[in-house]
Formats: structure tokens, sequence, C-alpha cells
């Protein structure tokens, strides 16, 4: 039990180092790289809370698709020298201070009322099967609109897509 | 005793997995010659097998550079991320009813997520070199993985439709009557090719493509990271082989032979089939790669999965 609990803290530090590091990177590839493993200490620390369905699709969806995304996009911009002096001019101290100032407010808020409830509840594990029967019983409604969501971006996507092709159309290949 | 097991299981599967992937560098280039009417490397050593011990010497002693207009630290780490990622995958296959490192309930969607962090080790790799040819490389090999991924995990729902299950051990146990393959021949179909854009090989190395990209994201890694990097594409290999075999090839289980030699048959024969088809089949164009994809490929797998989902909504109905 107190090996769990020390592994428990241990990828809490590590998601809250890395996303840390995140934040203050000027260089945009360093910052994914730390974002991704603030995702992969998140994904360990849902397996220890017993949400071994959650932790997989973390790695899968977040850390496997979005953040490649991120990255993919990183590549295409190709970052220069002068992109990064813009970014450490931005983490200068009179930038951050009102942001930080208020997002400190708020989790002074959430470490309130996370200590005010009774923190005993039942920890038990969550099966893949309890996870698809919910979403697809009593939450079937955000799964659909979820997925109207999601087709109205493809739907945009193709928008985009339709109109450049057809002006291009007989210019490319 | 417990903990001893899995001690000795690690240190065997690791031994196994590396070995076996340095071997296959020599396996592949000699029956490549064979189906190539030539003879290969076969100088070193009976049937030129010492040559893998040559090619690891040569890569230890070369020099370890790395360029002064890289970025050092992303530089270093991007080859070990595949290396640790696909290992990380061997810990779900199971070879045997009792010879595997963990049975979790998500078995499947670790692998899935174990090949998507591979992923990394092009895209930042290409990255971190500053080198066009390099960025080429790597921007192909996120559309390409990330395309081809989409398609991975959905040909595998049919077969977790029929199992009712993400466990792997269960999936194994769900064919011992009729092999998966029999039963989701799209689903395999799709996941073959799907598992050969991951792994990046040819006829679908496209992020390398040494006629137009010099050595696409590799060209400035040379020594033991480059050594790296065509490790964890052959683990990746070994990794996709092993999990065709547990998926739709019916795992450790068949007649006579002891499950432990059944399963080094199935996946050596799958094995063979991707260095077939490498001698096989030409390099596509990028554009006919990604069109193939998203035109081909997701319609297939969708129809799979509808059918499928259908057919066992069916029988647990009762059928006729």
């Amino acid at each position: 039990m107190t090996l769990t609990l020390f592994l428990f803290y241990l990828s809490a530090a590590i998601a809250l180092g890395s996303t840390a590091l995140a934040l203050t990177r000027a260089n945009a590839a360093h910052a994914l790289i730390f974002l991704i493993v603030s995702l992969l200490a998140i994904a360990v620390l849902f397996f220890f809370l017993g949400a071994p369905f959650a932790a997989a699709l973390e790695i899968v969806i977040y850390a496997g698709a979005i953040m490649v995304l991120f990255v993919f996009v990183v590549m295409m911009l190709n970052l220069s020298e002068g992109s990064r002096e813009q970014e450490r001019a931005m983490l200068d101290f009179s930038q951050w201070w009102l942001p930080g100032l208020l997002t400190a407010i708020l989790l002074a808020e959430l470490v309130y009322v996370l200590t005010a409830i009774d923190s005993e509840s039942t920890v038990r594990a969550v099966m893949p099967k309890e996870v698809g029967l919910s979403l697809f019983g009593p939450y079937v409604l955000g799964v659909e609109l979820a997925s109207m969501l999601l087709l109205a971006g493809l739907v945009g996507a193709y928008h985009l897509g339709h109109h450049f092709l057809r002006r291009n159309r007989g210019r490319s290949e | 005793m417990a903990e001893l097991k899995i001690i000795g299981l690690l240190l065997l599967l690791l031994g196994g997995a590396v070995g076996g992937a340095a071997v296959m560098t020599w396996f592949e280039r000699r029956v490549l010659g064979i189906w190539q009417d030539r003879l290969g490397p076969n100088r070193v050593g009976p049937f030129g097998i010492v040559l893998v011990a040559a090619d690891m010497l040569k890569l230890l002693g070369k020099h370890d550079w790395v360029p002064p207009f890289a970025d050092r630290p992303v530089f270093i780490f991007a080859p070990t991320a595949i290396v640790v990622a696909m290992l990380l995958g061997f810990a779900v296959v199971p070879y045997a009813p009792n010879v595997m490192v963990i049975d979790m309930n998500i078995g499947l969607l670790f692998f899935l997520g174990m090949t998507s962090i591979a992923v990394y080790s092009v895209l930042l790799g290409g990255l971190a070199s500053h080198n066009k040819y390099s960025l080429l490389g790597g921007l192909r090999s996120a559309a390409q993985m990330v395309s081809y991924e989409v398609f991975m995990g959905l040909s595998l729902m049919g077969v977790v439709m029929l199992t009712g299950s993400f466990s792997l051990i269960d999936i194994v146990l769900a064919q011992e009557d009729l092999w998966f393959a029999v039963t989701q021949p799209l689903g395999l179909f799709v996941f073959v090719i799907a598992g050969l854009a991951e792994s990046h090989r040819l006829p679908f190395d496209l992020p390398e493509a040494e006629h137009e990209l010099t050595a696409g994201f590799h060209t400035e890694y040379g020594g033991m990271k480059f050594a790296m990097f065509m490790l964890g594409e052959y683990l990746g290999l070994i990794l996709i082989s092993c999990m065709i075999t547990t998926l739709f090839l019916g795992g450790w289980q068949g007649p006579w032979l002891p499950p432990l030699v059944w399963f080094p048959i199935k996946t050596l024969a799958v094995i063979l089939f991707f260095i077939l088809l490498r001698a096989a089949i030409p390099r596509p164009r990028y554009d006919q790669l990604m069109s193939l994809g998203w035109k081909v490929m997701l319609p297939i797998t969708l129809i799979n999965l509808v059918v499928t989902g259908g057919v066992a909504l069916w029988l647990s109905e009762g059928g006729f």
C-alpha cells in the first residue's frame, strides 16, 4: 500500500514539475515534450486511481495522437531563434504576474473545496465494460453531442479543403 | 517466488527481443537474397550469421557524433523513445497460458498506446536534426502514423466486439475453435497494412525514402544512435508480428506441439510474410499512401465494424 502511495505521489510530482517546465520553456518543441511527459504522468495517476481505461485513452488519444499533431504544427512552422526571443519576452514577470495571481486564487479555492468534502469515498477499479455501459446508457446524450461536434469540425475542414482544391484545379498535377 | 519468476521472464524477454531484433537484421538480408536470386551476406561465420556481431562492433566503434546545429538534448533523447516504447509493448503479449508479464484488462489499448508513443522517436529525431531532409521525413512520418493509427485501432475493434474484452488472454481463448483470421479477414487485412505503416518499413518507409530524402529522419544520425532507430524498427516488426499471431492467428493454441513452440512458429511465419512484402512491393508515392489510407482503409474498417457489430448482435439474439 505504501509503495503504491509513494508511486502515486511520485507521478503526481512528475506531472506538476513537467507541466511547470512546459509553461516556462521558450523553445516550443521542448515545451511540447514536457507536456507529453505530463500527460503520461497523468495517465499513470489514472491507473493508480483505478481507471485503467481512462489511463489507456489518455495515452492513445492525448499523448499519442493530439500531441503528435502539435509537434507536427511546430515542425511545419519551423520556428526560428526570433520566435524564441519573442517567447522569452512573454515570459517576463510583468506579463504573467496578474494571470498567475488569479490562478493562485482559483487554486486556493480548489484546495479549500477539496479539503472541505470528506475524502472517505471508496476507490474501486472501473473496468472498460462499465465505462462503455455508462457512456451508452445514462450519458448517451453527451456521446451524441460530442459526435455532432466532431462532424461539424469534419464538415468545416472539408469545406476549407474543397475551396482550395477548386481554386487550384488544373494548376497542380 | 512470483517476483523472481517475473524478473526472470523480463530478463528473458529483454534478451529475446533485443537479440531477436539483432538476428533479424541478418535473417532479413539473407531471406531477401534468396528471394531475389542472390546469396546475401554469407561470408562471416556459418551462413554469415556472425555478421550480426561484426555489424554491432562496427556501430559501437563509430564516433558518437552530435551535429553542432542540432537541438542536442532532443537529438540524444529521440532514439531512446522508440526502443523503450516497443520493449514495453512486449509486456502484454501472451506467449503461452502462464508466460506473460502482465494480463491487463486494457492489454490491447496498452499496445496501441505504446505504438503511438513510438512515433515521437521519428518525429523528434527529424525535428532536432535541423536538416531539411530530416524535417521532411519527420513531417511525413507524423502524417502517416497519425492516419494509420486510426485504422489500426479501428480494425481491432471487430476482434474486441467478438471477444467482449480488451484482455489479450481472453482474445486468445476466444479463438479456441476458430481463428479471428477466418471471421475477421477485413480486420486482419487492414491491421497488416496499418502495422506495416506504423513500423515504417518498406514498402511504407516514406519517412526515410532514401531515393528522395537521403535517409529521411535519421540523416544526421550515426553509430549507436542510428542503431537504436534500427533496433526500434525491428522490435516494432517483431511486436506487430506477435500481435497478429495473438489477435488473428489463435496465439499459442495449436495441435500436438506445446504453446511455447506454436507461438514462435506463427510469429516467424508472419515476420517472413512482412519480409516477403518488402521484397515484392515497390514503395508508393506519398500522396498515394495517404489516399490509400483515407479512401480505402477507412471505409473497409467502417464496413467491417458495422457488419461485425450486426452479426454479433444477431448471434446474441439467438440467430435464426
